[in-house]
């Protein structure tokens, strides 16, 4: 991990995520290494590639009760176990485990760190083929499809012909579509959840917002900004809060800050010049508050380079491309159970785009459900508390298990 | 599962494609499934009786007859069912053609409008009738297209469907003893129940 830089240089930007920053420490990632490596849809072979994983439960003697969950942008492998940098819950700890709509009691559980990501699987951060340092930018865009064919690949090391189910919420959902089209005689069942069979203008243009949020750090130099043993913290931070807006809803946003204010001298200068708790910035919403630690806090586990390699495979996320855009060609003759999710409340990836997804799955005469989840809680809801969607999650699973003839 | 559901049941093929529009809680396709080893998927519109039924392991849509038949591809069922519904869609002619389009054979079960109450109501009253099968005022009724079994059959007439089967049925679902006078049918059955064909 790169070491961070010190704090002293960016006394004139508006706030400072790095400042309580504690050291990284980089833990080492369960991981399948394939020496062939694979070669991407761009043409570039990867090799030696690694793929970080992580398994939860056991597999069955037939190898037929394994459930691969695929994280979104900003997630990892740690789905159901304390994270090891941040000390966290596993982002989707409330869903799968023992006796839980996921229930590790009864599948088995594998979820890997996405090719591109920084958790462990080969992406920017990795050592180059010449061993001349890392990637940084040069590493070779990836696809969606791409980070599905790595992970088909370690299924496959796993012993695993056919996945019981694949799963996933957001980027997730891209990849369990992915999955759907690319390898449909290995997934059973597939669970895409608050997601789109492509990524919309709208959601493009977060992601260059994003992007170029960490363009214009100075520390972001070009991508190589682990040269001089700095990160560009602040650029990946407001690129954090922007999209952390876009996962929240108006209604969830008002409900948990509405127009609160806090006098918080403990925030330190909030803007260039202004001491603590006087002048133009002297108070604090408490959505600000909260924005910058969702900013500050992210830096410490995310990459940057990452974080524009990931963004940049879900903007060439278009299933239907392959097909002369016809989306239903795409799943034509497919024997997949399908469940999509939405819900009510999400404008990132709207009701309106799993409905366009349903009739093409429809017109493919799959077999699929598609459930709206009444919710307040926008995009992020598939991460949250809510009981209709968990019930959904676990009848649907457990519906396709007797079709499947699992115990 | 309504009695109405049950002889709708009897009409399936085991093994088959089913279709059912307005599964409601879904107790038609789990039966067919459990008892018919059928292929048998759900579209709903209330929300709640969606989740209710993929939370239960049924294969359920959201979704309308009017607006989403049309996504379905040419002969994808066996049978497609519309149960109770058809008098409450925009454009029953429509749906009926989409069903019989995306299915072999197409049942159906209405209200029957011809029935001798409904008819002695507005003859002796003047105003709309209200029974048990047509219970609400008609400011607020969803059966926006009411008709009587002599309707049905001139439409299936007019628009080529072969009439396989039908039946009138009482209000409990029960098959009504007219089956074979559609005059009397009309006037003494409740409900009627068809199974329709392309010819």
């Amino acid at each position: 991990m790169v070491p961070l830089p010190p704090a002293a240089g960016h006394q004139v930007r508006t706030f400072d995520p790095v400042m309580d920053q504690s050291p990284h420490v980089s833990p080492q990632h369960q991981a399948a290494l394939f020496t062939d490596g694979l070669e991407l849809e761009c043409g570039v072979r990867l090799a030696p590639l690694t793929v970080a994983y992580r398994t939860y439960g056991t597999l069955s003697p037939r190898a037929d009760n394994a459930v691969l969950v695929c994280h979104a942008l900003t997630g990892d492998q740690y789905v159901a176990e304390t994270h090891p940098l941040t000390g966290k819950p596993g982002w989707w700890s409330r869903l799968v485990g023992p006796g839980l709509p996921i229930d590790t009691g009864r599948f088995f559980v594998i979820c890997v760190n996405v090719l591109g990501g920084c958790m462990g699987s080969t992406g920017p951060r990795s050592e180059r083929q010449d061993r001349s340092g890392p990637w940084g930018t040069d590493f070779p865009p990836v696809t969606i499809r791409d980070m599905v064919r790595a992970q088909a690949l370690l299924v496959s090391r796993l012993g695993i012909d056919r996945l019981f189910a694949v799963v996933g919420g957001s980027m997730g959902g891209m990849q369990v579509l992915s999955w759907a089209a690319t390898f449909p005689e290995r997934v059973f069942a597939a669970l895409p959840i608050a997601t789109a069979p492509f990524h919309s203008a709208q959601n493009i243009a977060f992601n260059e917002v994003s992007r170029q949020a960490i363009f214009a750090d100075p520390d972001w130099q070009g991508g190589r900004y682990w040269q001089d043993g700095r990160i560009p913290a602040r650029g990946l931070a407001v690129a954090r809060m922007m999209a952390h807006i876009t996962y929240l809803s108006e209604e969830a946003l008002t409900r948990k800050f509405g127009r609160k204010v806090r006098r918080d001298p403990a925030m330190g200068p909030v803007a260039p010049g202004v001491s603590p708790g006087a002048g133009l910035f002297g108070e604090m919403f408490e959505v600000e508050s909260y924005l910058r630690h969702q900013g500050s806090s992210f830096v410490q586990r995310f990459d940057a380079n990452a974080y524009l390699t990931i963004t940049r495979a879900m903007d060439y996320f278009d299933v239907a491309a392959d097909h002369d855009g016809d989306l239903a060609a795409a799943f034509a003759g497919t024997r997949t159970r399908f469940c999509v999710i939405s819900f009510s409340s999400d404008w990132l990836f709207p009701t309106a785009q799993s409905r366009i997804l349903a009739r093409a799955l429809n017109m493919a005469a799959a077999n699929v459900s598609f459930v709206e989840i009444d919710t307040d809680k926008g995009h992020d809801a598939f991460l949250l508390d809510e009981p209709d969607f968990d019930r959904t999650v676990r009848g649907f699973l457990s519906g396709c298990a007797e079709h499947a003839g699992l115990a | 599962m309504r009695l109405d559901q049950k002889l709708i049941a009897e009409m399936i093929e085991p093994g088959t494609r089913v279709l059912d529009i307005g599964s409601g809680d879904g107790s038609l396709i789990d039966h067919l499934f459990r008892t018919r080893n059928c292929d048998a998927r759900g579209i709903e519109l209330d929300m709640g009786e969606v989740t209710r039924s993929v939370s239960h392991g049924l294969p359920v849509m959201h979704g309308d007859a009017d607006s989403d038949l049309a996504h379905y591809p040419d002969g994808a069922f066996d049978y497609v069912v519309l149960s109770r519904t058809l008098q409450a869609v925009e454009r029953p002619r429509e749906v009926l053609r989409q069903m019989l389009r995306i299915g072999a054979r197409a049942i159906v079960s209405f209200p029957n409008f011809g029935h001798w109450e409904l008819r002695a109501q507005l003859l002796l009253r003047g105003r709309m009738p209200m029974t048990d099968a047509w219970g609400r005022p008609w400011y607020e009724t969803p059966n926006i297209h009411p008709c009587t079994i002599r309707d049905f059959f001139a439409l299936c007439a007019e628009e080529g469907y072969r009439v396989q089967d039908w039946m009138a049925i009482n209000e409990l679902g029960n098959r009504a003893p007219w089956r074979r006078s559609i005059q009397l049918a009309n006037l003494f059955g409740e409900q009627a129940l068809f199974l329709l064909a392309r010819v």
